[in-house]
């Protein structure tokens, strides 16, 4: 089981890294998807991975440690916003870029720095 | 147990919450409540800091559990101090944001609330998993606020900003489980003390996730090989964001000094002072490229914004001397300059307002409006920045001079720190001659108004350079006694034996 469990580890981490490597952000946004699974997969099994245990101390021989699936459940629930986000986040980029690289259009990095005074406009659409 | 522990956390939450449902009130009721929250924040940080000067440690554990059950908060010196930073540069730069910057988002208010919870959280933890979870919120903020503002040149240094920061939680989540799986523990107080007793055979898993923790710390702090997202994404943040990720570079440094001198201390048998040695180089070429950025600078916010990566490396080369003094020195810069920075950055955009549409860039212009003024507070902040006398940034650099032993690494420091400080003052005369002095013949449109509400903490922020200059006997008093509590771990362990069940 142990071997089995940490090849899937290896596979989705470099999945994911060769993923996150890419110019576009759509396999960028797969990439942190495949490395966010491969990570919690990897913190699930810091409790040792072990079948029929019980999470109470005394009410079998072989007993679960409970503590890595509550970090976890927390890592897969941040993991879930900030996929949600990016994924907002890369829309907003393709949006004003008309480009999915994930530098924005190759062009607008040659272009000077466009300026803007902050506005004072109060409650503008945002 | 002392309840007030969580009040820097309750407040910012409270308010945060009631923000979240308020986009809609007419903006004079958010503009108060945030800024009473802001003002509250800081109260109930400067009454920790008042606690935590009697050198005892207080421990807050949720739930009443038994550390190292549960979450517990920990106050001690250094916690306190970071509070009150943190706090007294996010009411000016709140208040700078009434100025107009927070009109164009209904959620501006509860977003530098809730970055202000995360911070206060990551400053109190005393569990590893916690602090991780304290970075999320305050990314997570971060990631709002950084995009908030107006135009299209945001989104891509943001979206580096965001992937970045998401492979790093992914790092830290990693380190986090090797971690665990060999001690069984994240509370920071008992790593301590289990680290000594791990198995030799498992000794690599630990070192392993140690280092891992370093690099996540670094990548926070913009440490060199990690540093390149920062420039862009500070220089087109909004100034009073800006003002206030001045604070997060720090975030980094307040981990690794933590993690360094309480888990990977004296006490920690093989594994005592991990990554050390690799973090005084690095620091100081991270120093090197902060000054080389800041020579190459177009615009001041992308001047201001190297700073940070100046001052981010002159830390860490003070912190990784791993001695009481350096330490010391460490923390009394530390609070410099992120006060300076942060009033630089807003000046920054108090400049570029006055300069019609050549804003901040560094080139001639027509003349601005309120030169006087402004050059002024410029004079004081880069003085105060490039480590002048008789500004606090001069102090603050001859004590980390002073605080190396002779030696090869004394010759480093000091060979580094000075040359790179005079090319600091190079680049800030440079950018200074030509924005305030180089004018041109030609029509300014309509300024924007200089109130009372922008320029107020922007002078502020600067002028607590003079402050501390001032206050330098109390200050260094504290921040001297801090480092001797921070190097010496056995005290903080006794947490652990604080008693639960007899609290009445």
């Amino acid at each position: 089981m142990e071997l089995a469990f940490a090849i899937v580890i290896g596979a989705l981490t470099a999945s994911g890294v060769y993923l996150l490597l890419r110019a576009r952000t759509f396999p960028v946004v797969m990439g942190l998807t495949l490395l966010s699974y491969g990570v919690n997969l990897f913190l699930f099994s810091s409790g040792r991975l072990a079948t029929g245990g019980q999470p109470i101390i005394g009410s079998t021989e072989a007993y679960s440690d409970p503590l890595p699936q509550a970090l976890v459940l927390t890592a897969i629930v941040i993991g879930f916003a900030m996929t949600a986000f990016v994924v907002v986040l890369s829309l907003r980029s393709l949006a004003d870029h008309s480009d999915d690289h994930v530098d924005g259009k190759v062009s607008d990095s040659v272009e000077p720095e466009k300026t803007e005074g902050e506005t004072g406009r109060e409650d503008a659409k945002s | 147990m002392n309840h007030w522990l969580i009040a820097p956390i309750l407040i910012p939450l409270v308010g945060g919450i009631l923000q979240a449902f308020m986009g809609y009130a007419p903006i004079a009721l958010r503009r108060t409540l945030g800024i009473a929250t802001t003002t509250l924040t800081l109260a109930s940080a400067i009454l920790l800091m008042g606690l935590a000067n009697d050198d005892s440690y207080r421990l807050y554990a949720f739930g009443n559990w038994q550390p190292p059950f549960g979450i517990v908060m920990v106050l001690d010196r250094l916690a306190a101090l970071m509070l009150v930073l943190t706090s007294v540069l996010a009411l000016f730069a709140h208040i700078y944001s009434l100025g107009g910057a927070d009109g164009n988002n209904r959620q501006f208010h509860g977003l530098f609330l809730f970055q202000l919870l995360g911070l206060n959280i990551a400053f109190l933890t005393g569990d590893l998993f916690n602090l991780f979870v304290a970075f999320e919120v305050l990314l997570i903020a971060s990631y709002g606020l950084l995009m908030h503002g107006e135009g299209k040149n945001r989104t891509v240094p943001g979206l580096h900003y965001v992937v970045l920061n998401l492979v790093g939680s992914a790092i830290f989540l990693i380190s986090v489980g090797m971690i665990y799986s060999v001690t069984g523990t994240l509370n920071m107080a008992d790593l301590a003390q289990k680290i000594p007793q791990v198995a030799p055979g498992n000794l690599p898993i630990v070192q392993a996730g140690g280092m891992m923790l370093l690099v996540v710390f670094g990548l926070k702090a913009a440490i060199l090989p990690l540093c390149f997202w920062l420039p862009s994404a500070y220089a087109n943040a909004t100034a009073p964001v800006a003002a206030l990720f001045a604070i997060m570079t720090k975030v980094g440094i307040y981990a690794i000094i933590r993690v360094c001198n309480l888990i990977f201390g004296e006490q920690a048998g093989d594994l005592s002072g991990l990554g050390m040695d690799w973090l005084f180089p690095l620091a100081l070429i991270t120093l090197v490229m902060g000054v080389i950025g800041a020579l190459g600078a177009t615009n001041l916010r992308k001047l201001f914004a190297w700073q940070v990566i100046i001052s981010v490396g002159t830390l860490l080369a003070a912190i990784s001397l791993n001695s009481e003094r350096g330490t010391s020195a460490a923390l009394f810069y530390l609070v410099n300059t992120t006060w300076v920075v942060g009033g630089l950055f807003l000046l920054a955009d108090l400049i570029s307002g006055q300069r019609g549409t050549a804003s901040d860039q560094i080139v001639t212009a027509p003349r601005m409006r309120n030169r006087t003024f402004l050059s002024v507070l410029y004079l004081v902040g880069a003085v105060a920045a490039a480590g002048l006398p008789p500004l606090s940034g001069f102090f603050a650099k001859l004590l980390i001079l002073d605080s190396a032993v002779p030696g090869t690494v004394r010759t480093w420091l000091w060979l580094v720190m000075l040359v790179g400080s005079f090319f600091t003052l190079i680049a800030y005369s440079r950018a200074g001659s030509i924005v305030f002095w180089r004018n041109v013949e030609g029509h300014l449109e309509e300024p924007r108004k200089l109130t009372g509400t922008i320029a107020v903490p922007a002078s502020a922020l600067i002028a607590l350079s003079l402050v501390i200059v001032v206050l330098a006997e109390p200050l260094s008093r504290y921040v001297d006694s801090t480092a001797a509590q921070l190097h010496n771990p056995a005290a903080y362990i006794e947490v652990l034996k604080t008693p639960m069940v007899e609290e009445k």
